[in-house]
């Protein structure tokens, strides 16, 4: 597949300088979006949104075979959301990409908008699937997985899980499922932030030994820092070409990365009112005048459904 | 500074879940052998009142809940009372385990759901349960129950941990509307005429109760007499006081935040088709899902209002004299 082959193989100036600072400005964008959809709505949850968009704008700007201008192809890599509550980053990585327009993703968690409060694939077709029940959208990935295998499809397809969410049991019979039939095709990285809803997850359910659990179940390892650009560009990379097993990217991130008051505090979970006081500060963390917040207040206002 | 603490959304109004926690934990003071499980959203439920007030008794079974059910059903065995909650449309995701370790096996579990049917608001459809009360219902022995405002809600708490066998209660997310004043008695099985009236009768549950209220208000402005009952227990269904409302007003509207099948709807059709038939119209969602809204704006979009309820009654007694 052509965009397959070329996407970033092994070239030196595939990591060069230029890439990353496009994948870290991607990276603020979807950042920005989602914390002026989640204050225009009035709920929703910035810390799992915050945390995973360096892996989302990773993943998008860099890894994924998505053409903006034919975007569900049948031969395109497929992402999933699982942790589908980080929905206001997903919407932001998309309107940065050009994948869905910015006034829609900011006009979230409205009645009739497309920006539903979790991923909704009859709004949202490139979601793949509907998520907000944890669990369920790793499992769907597997079967995408097999079925795409099966058809002799060369579209790989990745999924991205909260650690809270690989407590539910459904994840595990998941990766002894993956592994079992030997998915290749599969990626699946791990948001860990080391929170979920109500507390640290060391106080919830403990996940440790994390790692030797995945590996354990047959799965091929890494651990990067989430939030280091290159090291997200190598593991994707090394996780395309690791034999015949599923591939786990565990990724270490902070909740709330990039708003100084929400990092690495439970409360961010959800589902919280941002004051327009916090959302400008929260811009303002993220090198964006306040002005840039109102434009795209003003645009979601504008949108009309029908 | 203005960014230092996060606003939460709920947990502080009077909506039911927090009725039923602080119920709850008042509750558990005396009733020693109650337990609580939780699978990692006690802010959500209404639990974490219990949690500071009994934290040896309360048990984090993390994202997980078919294991916590099933563990529920484990605890029961050793004979404590097990008080197992998530939100509803989590309950749904157990539900086999729910049959099978706790009503089957007749273990005195109560189930207690939170974030019931559009009143979860802008999560959106994949959050919003509006299956719960017929999944359960079709559960051998499970008695089902979805209190009306935070008076009953903390009565109906006290009753379930009362009474022997499997339970599954709905709270409710939202700031809750006072349909009752203090005096106000809560039974299992018994449904309650919060209003009386003679052309027609609306029988509601959870928070269409005080819509239901509402409609009779907007009937009475045209002259029909409309009756209100709060049927909070849905099942076993009051059959006795059903009949007698239809036969002392020939028509009636059932009205319930649930998908119009399985639900308050059909328990009240079903014990009507036995006894004394008569016209029926349903207000509810109408078999479809959900969508992201605030809970107002989605009860007028899909017809679960006053106005709605009041049309119903309308076409119910239109009905009865064709
Ligand atoms: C099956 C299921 N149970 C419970 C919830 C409620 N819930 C939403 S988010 C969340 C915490 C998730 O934690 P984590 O996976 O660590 O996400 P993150 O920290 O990335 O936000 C919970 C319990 C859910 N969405 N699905
Ligand atoms: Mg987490």
């Amino acid at each position: 597949m052509a965009l397959a082959a070329t996407k970033f193989a092994s070239t030196p100036e595939a990591f060069s300088p230029a890439l990353i600072a496009r994948i870290a400005e991607r990276a603020r964008d979807t950042r920005a979006v989602a914390i002026a959809g989640i204050f225009h709505a009035g709920s929703g949850h910035p810390g799992g949104s915050l945390s995973c968009a360096d892996i989302l704008a990773t993943l998008y700007a860099a890894e994924l075979n998505i053409d903006a201008a034919n975007p569900m192809d049948a031969a395109r890599d497929r992402f999933i959301l699982s942790k589908g509550h980080a929905a206001p980053a997903l919407y932001g990585i998309w309107a940065a990409m050009g994948l869905m327009k910015q006034s829609e993703a900011v006009r979230l968690r409205k009645l009739g908008s497309r920006a539903q409060g979790h991923p909704h694939v009859l709004d949202m077709p490139l979601a793949e699937t509907s998520t907000g029940s944890l669990g369920q959208g790793f499992s769907v990935a597997i079967g995408m997985a097999l079925g795409l295998r099966l058809q002799k499809n060369a579209a790989r397809v990745y999924a991205l899980l909260g650690d809270g969410e690989i407590q539910e049991g459904e994840v595990w019979e998941g990766a002894m499922c993956a592994a079992h039939h030997r998915l290749s095709n599969l990626c699946t990285i791990i948001d860990y932030n080391k929170l979920q809803s109500d507390d640290r997850n060391a106080n919830i359910m403990g996940l440790e030994p994390l790692a030797d659990k995945w590996r354990a179940f047959g799965w091929h390892v890494q651990e990067i820092d989430g939030h280091d650009i290159t090291a997200l560009l190598a593991a994707l990379k090394t996780a395309a070409d690791c034999g015949d097993q599923p591939s786990v990217i565990i990724a270490h991130t902070i909740k709330g990365k990039g708003v100084s008051y929400m990092e690495d505090v439970p409360q961010w979970h959800g589902s919280v009112k941002l004051t327009r006081a916090q959302a400008d500060d929260a811009f303002a963390a993220l090198g964006l005048p306040a002005t840039t917040l109102d434009a795209m207040l003003e645009g979601a206002m504008e949108v009309r459904h029908g | 500074m203005a960014n230092a603490a996060p606003q939460l959304i709920g947990t502080s109004g009077d909506s039911l879940r927090e009725a039923f926690g602080k119920a709850l934990a008042a509750a558990a003071q005396e009733k020693t052998n109650v337990v609580v499980l939780d699978a990692d959203i006690a802010g959500g439920t209404g639990v974490h009142h219990f949690r500071k007030a009994h934290p040896d008794r309360f048990f984090q079974f993390g994202i997980a809940e078919q294991n916590m059910m099933a563990a529920a059903g484990g605890m029961a065995a050793t004979g404590l009372v097990p008080v197992v909650t998530t939100f509803a449309v989590f309950c749904l995701r157990a539900v086999e385990q729910a049959r099978l370790s706790i009503a089957y096996t007749k273990r005195n579990v109560k189930i207690v759901a939170s974030h019931p049917g559009l009143d979860v608001g802008p999560d959106g459809g994949s959050a919003q349960s509006l299956e719960d009360m017929a999944a359960f219902r079709a559960i051998p022995g499970m008695t089902v129950i979805s209190p009306a405002d935070p008076t009953e809600m903390a009565l109906a708490t006290r009753a379930v941990l009362d009474f022997k066998g499997p339970v599954y209660m709905r709270t409710g997310r939202s700031p809750s509307e006072n349909v009752y004043g203090p005096d106000h008695r809560f039974e299992i099985g018994k449904g309650h005429v919060l209003r009386d009236g003679s052309d027609v009768t609306l029988i509601a549950c959870g928070v269409e109760v005080a819509r239901a209220r509402d409609a009779a208000i907007l009937l009475e402005a045209e002259g029909i007499s409309a009756r209100v009952v709060n049927m909070a227990t849905i099942k076993p269904i009051d059959v006795a006081l059903v009949a007698r409302c239809a036969r002392e007003t020939g028509a009636i509207v059932t009205a319930e935040d649930h998908n119009i099948y399985g639900g308050l709807g059909s328990a009240v059709a079903e014990a009507l088709a036995q006894t004394h038939p008569c016209p029926v119209e349903f207000v509810g969602v109408n078999d479809v899902f959900g969508e992201s809204g605030e809970p107002q704006e989605l009860a007028e979009h899909f017809r679960l209002t006053a106005p709605f309820i009041a049309a119903a009654a309308r076409r119910a007694m239109a009905r009865k004299r064709a």
